[in-house]
Formats: structure tokens, sequence, C-alpha cells
């Protein structure tokens, strides 16, 4: 085929898929059988997020955050603190994607409150959360010791996300127990997710347990190692120790 | 721009596992079929390569494969009176969002149910009567048995590579196998996998006690195996990322692996994907189904016609369709007349937690379906007289749960959720947790039922299901006597901590964790106009043409998970249509 007849065929599909997005739409994600054509548009590649800058949290809300999330992971001789981990760097990320955004969520009205069995009616994004509870639980920590968290003793950040935990110290308007169960998750998230999303760094949080991360055959140890001590260097998606 | 389709033979709305298995019969008896997806295409090697897949992240914790709330949701309320609210977030309904549907990402136990829970209604009269049933229950017979059913369970295990230790073939006990099942006419398509360490723990246990486990039939496929179709499945490798997830091993039976590369052969399928069915159309007088109405993926409304309509979505969507589509009578709870909507059941689930002191349990390497069970308390294997329920639970040893993430808060009691203490606790937890599951039957009650929420809509504006559901006196007491089994065996284990719950001694919610996703009933096939919405073949009683499928035909729930169960009435269905309606088209039950 000469070069020109190739541009041409090319300007023809292109033509044709610009026509049938308009007009019919629905033909574009039809499947007959025996035409060959059914294999799925594959996942966008893996990649590693870039902790050099932050995307979503400013740099102030990101000391406080890390220095929240090193008294609920702090550094010892079980492995570093979930800061040095890139917890922060994993929440940062977390909070400007659609989980940030509650992509998924339903969020149609009415927005009423119900009994604890009924869910969580807020629509609220946890970017939102985030926004507004650092701010309100740094206003009770000045109220508290009129310090900033950052400054205060080990002993006294221990206790005060104590009081954060039980609901003993209320913020203005959110349920400050409610803001320290996010914390825990996405911290206990950050720090054992797989490293690719800016945490668990040289795969910390799965040593800490003996988790191997991305294995996919384990038909060797199903029965040889049943009840054994297994050592293995772990493994994460894009190869990062 | 409204836009018309070309006539088919059939339209099938939902391409899971009873899609894809009637799409299959349908094409292969030589029948023009289209089916109406609302999720993505997807196939396994393209979709969920292995070199991806394993990310707690993105599948566990972010439900990634799952259709989210935003797209359509349940609202919810205990009781009449209440109001409904909607689950705004993921719950415990995990449904599919892409072709292949929940068959997709399921955990893969692969069940065949008792006879009993085919009749519960005929059994429990005949053996306890009347006086056993707590007020409001409704029981009910399928109009179908388990012998009527054993060559589709048969057949569909052989599409699936089911893998198990027979329990009873031709009416002989076999060693190691389920020595209360239904008798079968053949042993698994696949050997049953190794047990997990947990799994030996139990299994030991519950031999000492005097009772009688075996290996959970699982998806998760025990050899090499070339299917019914002719595809080939290959051993599963224990890689513990399983519910949730895309098998890139082609060894999770799913429509995907096991149904999808045959029906992609056949030019008489075609499937339309990202396009939601809003309305099942009919004639003037609702006596057939001429077609669906969808709404396609930019938003276009698309009409395609059909002479057969079969509907195949999740269980709760099926009603929700109906009752949308103004097809059959809705159930009225104040009356207690109508029938759509009416038969709703979930599933009573009640757990042992355990700690070990030194063990490895090594729990990463796991299956979705990786339990030993022992039967003696399900269905009505026991004697129930003077106890004041029906029912009961398979109980087992499940080894479905090894990702740290999930695991970071199954902590000794005591234990601190965080700070130094915390990293100690998770250490030591992390090798030394087991749980059992009492996975508890379910019977319909008066004021159980599905109907169209009153305010919450989609966003297409159209009403949400809303969902009114409580567990009953029934579920509270087979609950609590099963909660006490697993806390038993537990021990028996060796375990030095051991805890019970029953989930029924507290208001039903869709977020408890650990809790069923299994749903059934609103559809529910029978004998009587006047308690079913469709005949013994699933067929509707007022439209011969139309046929629902699913758990959404079963009056009661089982001790069990649902998928072979409705893998099997599909099949029973399939070959009603084919033998029967397709030869005389109209109603195969004539009363």
């Amino acid at each position: 085929m000469k070069r020109r007849d190739v541009i041409k065929g090319g300007l023809v599909l292109m033509a044709t898929s610009t026509l049938a997005s308009i007009y019919k739409p629905a033909y574009s994600k039809t499947y007959v059988g025996g035409s060959g054509a059914w294999r799925a548009t594959p996942p966008p590649p893996l990649s590693v997020v870039d902790g050099s800058r932050l995307v979503y949290l400013t740099a102030d809300e990101a000391r406080l955050v890390g220095a929240i999330f090193d008294v609920l992971i702090p550094a010892d001789e079980l492995g570093m603190g979930a800061t040095e981990a890139g917890c922060v760097t994993f929440l940062d990320h977390q909070l400007a994607g659609p989980y940030g955004t509650a992509a998924k969520d339903y969020k149609l009205g009415p927005v009423v409150e119900g009994l604890p069995q009924q869910g969580p009616q807020s629509i609220m994004t946890p970017a939102e959360i985030y926004r507004k509870g650092l701010a309100e639980f740094e206003q009770a920590v000045h109220a508290k010791f009129d310090k900033s968290f950052t400054d205060l003793s080990e002993e006294q950040k221990i206790a005060f996300l104590k009081s954060i935990e039980s609901g003993a110290i209320a913020f203005d308007t959110l349920k400050s127990d409610q803001f320290f169960v996010l914390l825990l998750q996405n911290v206990r998230e950050g720090y054992l997710a797989d490293p690719m999303y800016g945490g668990n760094r040289d795969m910390v949080g799965w040593k800490l347990v003996g988790f191997p991360g991305a294995i996919y055959d384990y038909r060797d140890w199903i029965v040889s190692k049943r009840g054994k001590k297994i050592d293995i260097h772990p493994i994460s998606l894009l190869g990062r120790a | 721009m409204n836009y018309k389709r070309p006539k088919a033979d059939v339209v099938i709305i939902g391409l899971g596992w009873s899609g894809s298995t009637m799409a299959e019969e349908l094409t292969r008896a030589g029948l023009k079929v289209v089916a109406i997806e609302r999720g993505a295409w997807r196939d396994t090697s393209t979709s969920f390569p292995t070199t991806r897949d394993p990310d707690e992240l993105s599948g566990s914790v972010r439900k990634e494969i799952l259709q989210a709330p935003v797209t359509e949701t349940y609202t919810v309320r205990n009781k009449v009176g209440q109001t409904a609210l909607p689950m705004r977030k993921y719950h415990n309904l995990t449904l599919g969002n892409n072709v292949g549907g929940a068959g997709t990402h399921w955990a893969g136990a692969s069940w065949r149910w008792l006879p009993f829970d085919h009749q519960p209604y005929s059994h429990v009269m005949q053996r306890y009567g009347a006086g056993q049933l707590v007020d409001g229950l409704i029981l009910q017979d399928w109009g179908v048995t388990y012998d009527d059913l054993e060559p589709f369970y048969d057949r569909f295990e052989k599409i699936a590579g089911t893998s198990g230790t027979a329990g009873v073939v031709n009416g002989q006990r076999q060693p190691g196998g389920n020595p209360f099942e239904g008798s079968r006419t053949a042993p698994y398509p696949t050997p049953a996998l190794e047990r997990s360490r947990a799994n030996v723990l139990f299994a030991e246990a519950a031999t000492r006690l005097g009772y009688h486990p075996f290996p959970v039939p699982s998806a998760m496929i025990g050899a090499p195996y070339k299917n019914a179709l002719g595809l080939n499945l290959a051993p599963c490798t224990y890689c513990g990322y399983c519910q949730l997830y895309g098998c890139g091993n082609w060894s999770k039976s799913s429509p995907n692996i096991c149904i999808l590369p045959v029906l992609m052969q056949r030019p008489n399928f075609t499937v339309v994907t990202e396009c939601e069915v809003i309305r099942i159309n009919t004639t003037p007088d609702r006596k057939m189904a001429t077609g669906v109405t969808f709404v396609d993926s930019d938003g276009n409304i698309g009409e395609q016609p059909a002479d057969i309509v079969i509907t195949a979505t999740f269980t709760l969507d099926n009603t929700r369709l109906l009752l949308l589509s103004g097809i059959s009578t809705p159930y009225d709870v104040a009356s207690g007349q109508g029938v759509v909507g009416r038969a709703f059941t979930f599933q009573t689930l009640s757990w042992g937690f355990m700690f070990f002191e030194n063990e490895y349990l090594n729990p990463f390497m796991n299956t979705g379906a990786l339990a030993t069970q022992i039967d003696d308390f399900n269905g009505d294997n026991f004697d129930h007289t003077g106890l004041g329920f029906i029912g009961g639970a398979g109980i087992q040893s499940l080894s479905n749960q090894g990702l740290p993430i999930g695991m970071a808060g199954l902590l000794p009691q005591g234990s601190p959720q965080w700070g130094k203490g915390w990293k100690q606790a998770f250490q030591k937890g992390y090798q030394n947790y087991a749980q059992i599951q009492g996975q508890g039957t379910s019977f319909a009650h008066r004021e159980q039922f599905l109907d169209l929420d009153p305010t919450y809509k989609d966003r297409f504006g159209q009403p949400l299901l809303r969902i009114t559901f409580d567990y009953n006196e029934n579920d509270r007491r087979s609950g609590r006597f099963i909660r006490d089994k697993c806390v038993e065996i537990a021990r028996e284990m060796g375990a030095t901590q051991v805890g019970g719950d029953s989930f029924a001694d507290r208001p039903y919610s869709g977020y408890t964790p650990w809790d069923s996703s299994h749903v059934q009933g609103g559809v529910v096939m029978g004998e009587d106009p006047r308690t079913s919405v469709q005949n013994r073949y699933q067929q509707n009683w007022d439209i011969p043409n139309l046929f629902v499928l699913g758990a959404s035909s079963f009056p009661n729930n089982a001790g069990y998970n649902p998928t072979v169960a409705v893998g099997a009435t599909t099949l029973w269905t399939a070959t009603a249509i084919k033998d029967l309606y397709l030869k005389n088209p109209g109603p195969l039950v004539r009363l």
C-alpha cells in the first residue's frame, strides 16, 4: 500500500469513529461474537507517586499530619515511623485523587442524619474533612496548651490524641472521634499499601508482620510451610525495595 | 437522541453468571441473543494481569472493581415507620461493575444447596409442624426440588471447574466429603485445594468433638481442567488476592474465563456494554414483554426489542426493574398481599474470633474460599425440637484474609490500636489470628420487604430501591445457637483468646464488618401466583415471555453462598425455554 493510501485510510477511520461517537454512541461499546474484536482497553500503566512536592496539603498541614502520624506509628526498633515511611506523601496524593473527592459516593440529597446502622450520611469529602479537621485539631491544641501540636512533648501528644480518639476533646464542628478514625485508617494504609503509592518505604510495614507483598504463587509452600515461619524478602509491584 | 436497535430473539439484562450462562445455552440453540450490560467490557488477560492485580489498596480497600454507590445505591431502614436513608459509601453488597458481574470478583464458595433448602416448607411441616415457626415467618417451597436440579448443578460445576471432595455420590457416602449433602451423580470436576494451617486445626478440633469436617467446594480450580465448554482453566496458586479482585491466573471460575471466550466466537451473540436498562417494555395490556429501554454511556435512550426478555441483574435490581416497569403486583406490607418485593431475605452471620500464642498461620497463603466446614448444624441436619427456630449455619474455618491493611485492627483483646504497642501487637496478631464463620440461613418474614423509595433517586431520576429489613426472632435464636458452636470449636482448637458474636443480636446494617453480601428474594419462584412472582421455571406468572434469573428467585436463604444454586436454576430455566417454551410459547405452568 502506498503511503498516501495509508494516510487516506487513517483519515477515513478517524472520520468514521467521530461520526459514530456523535450518532450511534452505544455502537462503539458493542461487542459482536465472531468479530474477533473483543480485547479490553488495557488499564493505565502503574506509576510511583512523586513525593518531591505536595499536591493537596499545605506545608503547614503536612507538618501537622506528619506529627500526628508519627505518634500513631512511631519509629522504634521494629521499624521507621510513619513520616519517614512516606505516609504523609501517601495521604497527600490520596487526597488529591478520587479518594479525596469521594468520587464514588452517592451524594444526592436530602442529606439527613440517621441511625448509626444506616451508615454515614455526610457528603463531605476526605479532602474537605482533612482541610477542616486539621484546622479544628490545631485550634483544640491551642485552646488546651496555647501552642502548636508539633511543639508538644511526646507524652502530651499521646494524651491529646487519646482525648481526640475518645471524643473527650471536641472540635468546633466536626466530630473529633470520627476524624481520629480517618487519621488512623489512612496512616495504616500508607504504612502497609504498596510502596508505589508513596508510603511503606523499603516495605517497612510488610517486614513488620512478615507479609511477602505482591507474590502471586504459594503452591510450593501451602503444604511445606504450613504452620512454619517463612523468611522472605517482600516484593512490591514496581520493584521498589 | 433516541434510537432503536434491530430486534433480537432474546434480550438479556446483565451479563454476570446467570446472564452469560443463559446466553451460552440460547446462542448454542441458534437464537439471536443481545445482552445489555451496565458495566464495561473486561477480558481476563488484559484487565487483570498478575503483574498489577496484587494491590490491596486499589482492591480490598478502595474496592475499585465494584459498582460504586454514585452509580446506584439502596436506601435502608429496619422497619416500617422509619425513614430509609441511602447507603452513600461502599457497603456490604458487592456488585460487579463489568462484564462478568460480581462473578469476576467473588470469593468463590461453590455450594449446591441442601434438598431441604429447596423445599423448606414441606420438610418443616412434616418433621415439626407449624408450631416450629416464629410469628410472621414466611416459608414456602420453590416448586423445583434438589432432584430436579441435580443435573443442572452437575452441569454448572463442569462449566465452573468447581473443586471439592464429594460426600455422597449415587447415594453412597464418600470419605472426606460432606455426609449431609444431597446425592450427586458425579464427584467434583477438580480435587479440593490444599488446606491452610487454620483449616487443619479446625478439622482436628471438629473431629474430636464428633463433627464431620470437609473442604468447602470452591471456584478456585484444583487442577488443570478443560471445562464443559472446552476452555482451559488453571490450578489456583493461593495468592491471596481473590475476593474483590479479578483472577489473571485463569484459576478462579468466572463468566470471564469459563463462558465469555466461547460466547465471543458466536456471531449470533452481541453484548452492548456501559448501557443501563431502565425499563422492561410491555404491550399495553401487560400480557407480553416487547423488549427493554436503556440509557447508553452518552445519555442517549436506546430500545432493544426482543421476543423473550430475560432479567439477570443483581438480585435487588431484578426487583427494582419489575417495580419500575409496573410488572406484577407490588407487595403491600399492610395487607400482606402482592408479590414483587416480598420474601426478601439476607443471611444470619455468627462468628468465633480467636488468637493463638505462637502459631505461624501464614494468612497470606489463601484463596477467597479456602475453608473447611461442618454441616452438622446446617439446614435441617439436626433435630430442632425444642430449639424454637428452624435452619442453622454452615460453620467454617475461613482462610480468606491475609492482606495487612485489612488485618491491622485485628489484635488480641486489650491491645493498643496505635503507637508502639500497636506495632508489637500487630506483629504478633498477624500470625496468630483465626476466625470461624457461621454462615446462617435466613427465612422470609412478613415485615421484611423491598419497594421503591419515596424520596431518593438515581442519576436518571428514577427511585432507588428501598430495603426494609431487620433480623427476626428465628434469626436471633439460630444466630446465638450457632455462635456458641463457633466458640466451642475455637476453644477446642487451642486458641488462648476466643470471642463470639451473633450479628442478629443488633439491628441490621449494610456496613457491619465481616457481614454477608448475600441477599435473596423479591421476585421469587413458587407454586402459587399469590405468593410468588414466577412459576417453577422462573417464568413470570402474568407475562410468559419474561424470565427473571438469580437469587431473587429464592424465597429463603441457605447456610451457604448462592452462586452455584443460581447457576443451576439458570440452566434449569434455559432447558425449559429450549425444550418447552420455544416449541409452544406461552405459560409453562397452567393452574
